[in-house]
């Protein structure tokens, strides 16, 4: 939010979001899930935000949404698209949409999570055309 | 217990300056308290309560009462919500006079960005602890592209044009045209705004407000002490606030937490948005005015673009005059947060000492709305309704 330029990539790992990162790495995009109520929700939280249970779980999610919605910030350089990406669990996360001709990303376009370096053996996932 | 009626806005000042590079942040805030307690015809000495948000520098209140040297201080709040505070604290600040805790209430903003900028200190800082972090920080969002989102949305479920968005700036610089301490005093035109670079699309540079240093204050007071006083006074008929945010992942860009908290002001005030007759509607981007005016009831959801459209906002032709001082898109943003200038302006208009070219005819009842944070995660919203003493 400091900038208009895109931040070096800098992951905030802490206990909380730790096991979220190992997955990235791995290749999973993990979202988390609540054994008491049901519910999936994002960002991953160890209280349930639905009923406040504290039993909660990484799964990992399939990987496949659609573009809620996006835009291009242009006087970046490059330019990049930040979208929230709605998952087929149901839960939105903010991500970028990337490898893709920008000027024809459209919302409701399919997407497919893939995952770029992001430094320490990290990964971030972000989304390309399905 | 409501507040409707049991507090007056008696003291209001903007400060005249819109670069501060000769000025400190808390020299800003006591001019700017001094200001308005001169207005008010009030003195430090009879303030017995001080609102402050995240602006203020160290520990806020703690801080500033005593730089001040405001002596008889007895109540305190520094309530952040990003821009909107203000809007809140005068809501809080009628609470506690309404509960009897304090008389005078005095609430200050200060910024200095632009300053900040040229002295090469970070214009702003968001907290690593903050929980939502990790996890969105790292995809590159900022204010423009987060409201862009928001307007992309709106466009996709509405058909709102770019167009319709442009004229809520066209509305806003024919405004600021009167209003000499401007940041920005050209009339536009749609094309002007649509033309402009793309930003964050699909918002252009036009959608954009202003960044500017300075601030404003905001004395209130009980019926008592307002009796006593010499200035017009401007009644705080009702408020509402709401917070609003990503739903544990059920997102949502169409709406603002205005929904939530203007039929709150509207029931405290006993009014109805056909009541208002001119409304300050927190426009850090187009778009923002946009949502919040549907989620105000001004219009019905997703006719805010055409609701917006061939000056309907323009005090003299339209219907719903809105930020006759030019609002944050042309006049002033101080310190990236538009809320006191919201409350300012429709206290002038309630008094009827706006600009005589922008001034709304017999304006009995005005609202005043603030969105801090980000309109495309989370955001503290809030309503105010002001009335004149037969309201």
């Amino acid at each position: 939010m400091n900038t208009d330029q895109k931040n070096k990539i800098n992951l905030v790992v802490n206990s909380e979001s730790k096991p979220y990162w190992e997955g990235a790495a791995k290749g999973q995009l993990l979202i988390r899930a609540c054994n008491a109520c049901g519910k999936a929700h994002y960002y991953p939280r160890t209280i349930c935000p639905h009923c406040f249970s504290e039993d909660t779980a990484f799964v990992e999610a399939s990987g496949n949404g659609v573009i809620y919605s996006y835009s291009v910030t242009r006087q970046a350089k490059p330019p990049y698209v930040i979208a929230y990406v709605k998952l087929d669990e149901g839960v939105s996360m903010l991500t970028n949409i990337v490898d893709c001709e920008i000027d024809k990303i459209r919302i409701g376009q399919k997407v497919r999570v893939k995952f770029s370096e992001a430094g320490d053996g990290y990964a971030l996932p972000v989304f390309t055309s399905a | 217990m409501g507040i409707n009626g049991k507090s007056y806005i008696v003291g209001i000042y903007e400060h005249p300056c819109r670069a501060a590079l000769d000025k400190t942040l808390p020299q800003l805030h006591a001019e700017i308290a001094k200001g308005a307690l001169a207005d008010a015809g009030l003195s430090k000495d009879d303030v017995d309560a001080y609102f402050c948000a995240g602006d203020a520098p160290g520990l806020g209140p703690i801080n500033m009462i005593e730089y001040m040297g405001l002596n008889n201080v007895r109540h305190m709040d520094s309530t952040e919500t990003g821009g909107s505070s203000y809007i809140v604290h005068v809501n809080h600040a009628a609470q506690a006079i309404a509960a009897g805790h304090c008389n005078v209430a005095l609430i200050t903003l200060a910024g200095r960005p632009v300053a900040d900028a040229k002295e090469g200190k970070p214009v702003r800082y968001y907290n690593q602890q903050a929980p939502d972090f990790p996890f969105e920080m790292p995809y590159g969002p900022n204010v423009t592209n987060m409201y862009a989102m928001c307007a992309m949305r709106h466009m996709y479920e509405y058909g709102t044009t770019s167009e319709q968005l442009a004229w809520i700036k066209v509305a806003a610089s024919h405004h600021a045209q009167y209003n000499e301490h401007a940041r920005l005093r050209d009339v536009v035109t749609v094309e002007d705004v649509v033309n402009s670079p793309m930003i964050a699309d699909p918002l252009h540079r036009l959608d954009c407000c202003v960044i500017t240093d300075g601030g404003g204050g905001i004395v209130m007071v009980s019926p008592e002490v307002a009796k006593s006083l010499k200035r017009t006074r401007v009644k705080v008929l009702g408020a509402g606030e709401a917070p609003k945010h990503l739903a544990a992942g059920q997102v949502d860009l169409t709406y603002s937490g205005a929904r939530w908290s203007g039929p709150k002001a509207f029931a405290e005030a006993g009014v109805t948005p056909a009541d208002i007759k001119y409304a300050s509607v927190y426009d850090s981007f187009t778009i923002t005015v946009l949502e919040t005016l549907e989620d105000l009831g001004f219009c019905k959801k997703g006719e805010g673009g055409k609701f917006v459209s061939d000056g309907n906002l323009i005090s003299g032709v339209g219907k719903l005059p809105f930020n006759t001082d030019g609002g944050g898109l042309c006049n002033n943003h101080p310190g990236n947060r538009g809320g006191m200038t919201k409350v300012l302006e429709a206290v002038r208009q309630v008094r009827g000492e706006a600009h005589p070219k922008v001034q709304v005819r017999n304006c009995d009842i005005a609202l005043a709305h603030g969105t801090g944070g980000l309109l495309g995660s989370r955001m503290g919203s809030a309503t105010v309704i002001l009335g004149n003493e037969a309201a």
